[in-house]
């Protein structure tokens, strides 16, 4: 039992802790798994979370960062005071958990419709797109002599990486071939600065509460590079779940955004937001792709993974609305 | 010739016997997979509605726009090719009508509740 495991490991480094309850998984693939749970304490219990690669699923994807570095980068950011949750323990291997670590539970909700549409969010909704731009610029200032070790990336060879990931899918796409054409013709070349870049902040990955943003999620894909990727990948019509006139994860302008990133005494600039917006489109569009490659010929035939696939054509029509807007 | 009822009659009564008799009876995750299924279902009977004539007015205009012929599937990496290597762009006349027609043929398929595709439709298809 899981339980009995979490809490030999809780009893090395939460002293007093008496019990381990309430262990319950939120999700998981194959290689990731994400568990609630319970340290109960005379001071009251403490609500956890434990993420984790199971044992002999070590090897991480190519485009993320590990385990151990999203442990890291949290805990830099909760330092920073960049929302995010505390982290209590990274796993070691003779604690038999896999490789991963456990942090503080952070109340909230994550699930964008809910967020986007429940009236306990109301009231924090129309401030939502500036405290992003906040939040953005907070992680973007995170201290890089502090930093894990992480792939660094600028647009020329993210161009080059996805173009290579969609021609190896052999899955002939005229509109994306367009969207690869205008990547290349608008390539804004390596940014004047280099900074953190958490590589997959939007509407999905944060915890929301009645106050606003609570809390920061999924950095496995932080990587160095060009602070606007993020500022773009927000505004990716995909997260904006269905309030596609609201860009910042149907929350609020871009002009919020940028207000609340240039409050917190950082620059923005607008074209390569906008170059990174069409870059982060095609990506998932791409994405769609390997979700029906790997339906196809890998271990998960689910029917979720299925639809996905049948998701890219999404993405076709937002890159059309983009780069050859009908009149309005 | 195979007798009827037709694929898309079949499809549409699995689809309306889950959705009516089994979806009432079913909660949490299962439930979850099982509007997935409905909606697979769904999206199978419009493709075996829609699909032939999207594809006769696609393969139409990809040869006017490319001056070669063949199958849907060949002439999309005819163009998919040109658009690579330059020699067609949103310069060539009737390019970007085309991939407008043809994406919004696919997204009455695959998810014609998405915003997206609404507001184009409210344009005039």
């Amino acid at each position: 039992m899981i339980e009995a495991e979490l809490f030999r490991s809780v009893q090395r480094w939460c002293e007093g802790a008496t019990a381990v309850t309430g262990a319950a998984k939120l999700s998981g693939g194959a290689s990731q798994e994400t568990w609630r749970f319970d340290i109960m304490h005379p001071d009251g219990p403490i609500g956890a979370i434990l993420r984790r690669s199971p044992k002999g699923y070590g090897a991480a994807p190519t485009r993320a960062a590990g385990l151990a570095a999203e442990a890291q980068l949290m805990q830099l950011a909760y330092e920073a005071g960049v929302p995010s949750p505390r982290v209590l323990h990274v796993l070691t291997p003779d604690e038999d958990l896999g490789t991963g670590f456990i942090m503080q539970r952070v109340e909230g909700e994550t699930i964008a419709r809910k967020i986007l549409r429940d009236d306990e969010f109301a009231a924090a909704r129309p401030r939502l797109a500036r405290q992003i731009g906040g939040v953005l610029a907070g992680l973007h200032r995170l201290p890089q002599d502090k930093l894990p070790e992480l792939r660094n990336r600028n647009a020329t060879q993210e161009i080059f990486e996805f173009e290579r990931d969609y021609r190896s899918l052999n899955w002939p796409k005229p509109v994306f071939e367009l969207a690869l054409r205008w990547l290349r013709d608008h390539d804004p070349g390596p940014s004047a600065e280099t900074t953190l870049v958490h590589g997959d902040f939007r509407n999905g990955n944060l915890i929301i509460g009645a106050d606003g943003v609570r809390a920061v999620l999924d950095w496995e894909l932080a990587h160095l590079g060009d602070p606007m990727e993020d500022l773009g990948w927000v505004c990716v019509n995909s997260w904006r779940f269905g309030e596609i006139d609201k860009p910042v994860g149907g929350f609020g302008s871009r002009e919020e955004l940028f207000a609340g990133y240039e409050a917190a005494g950082r620059s923005v600039d607008p074209s390569r937001v906008k170059f990174w917006e069409v870059m982060g489109t095609l990506r998932w569009g791409i994405m769609c792709g390997g979700m029906m490659q790997r339906f196809r010929e890998g271990p998960d035939h689910s029917m979720e993974r299925a639809m996905i696939g049948r998701r890219a054509s999404e993405t076709e029509i937002d890159l059309l609305r983009l780069l050859v807007p009908r009149g309005s | 010739m195979q007798d009827e009822p037709t694929p898309v009659e079949l499809t549409k009564s699995v689809a309306d016997f889950l959705r009516s008799d089994i979806a009432p009876l079913i909660e949490g995750h299962q439930a979850f997979k099982l509007r997935v299924a409905i909606n697979i279902l769904d999206l199978v009977t419009r493709q075996l509605t829609q699909e032939q004539g999207s594809d006769a007015k696609e393969v139409e205009r990809l040869r006017a726009l490319l001056g070669v012929d063949g199958s849907v599937g060949d002439l999309n990496g005819v163009l998919a090719e040109r658009i690579a290597n330059g020699e067609v762009d949103l310069a060539t006349p009737g390019l970007a009508e085309h991939l407008w027609a043809t994406t919004m043929d696919k997204l009455a398929v695959d998810q014609p509740n998405y915003a997206s595709y609404k507001r184009e439709l409210g344009r005039g298809g």
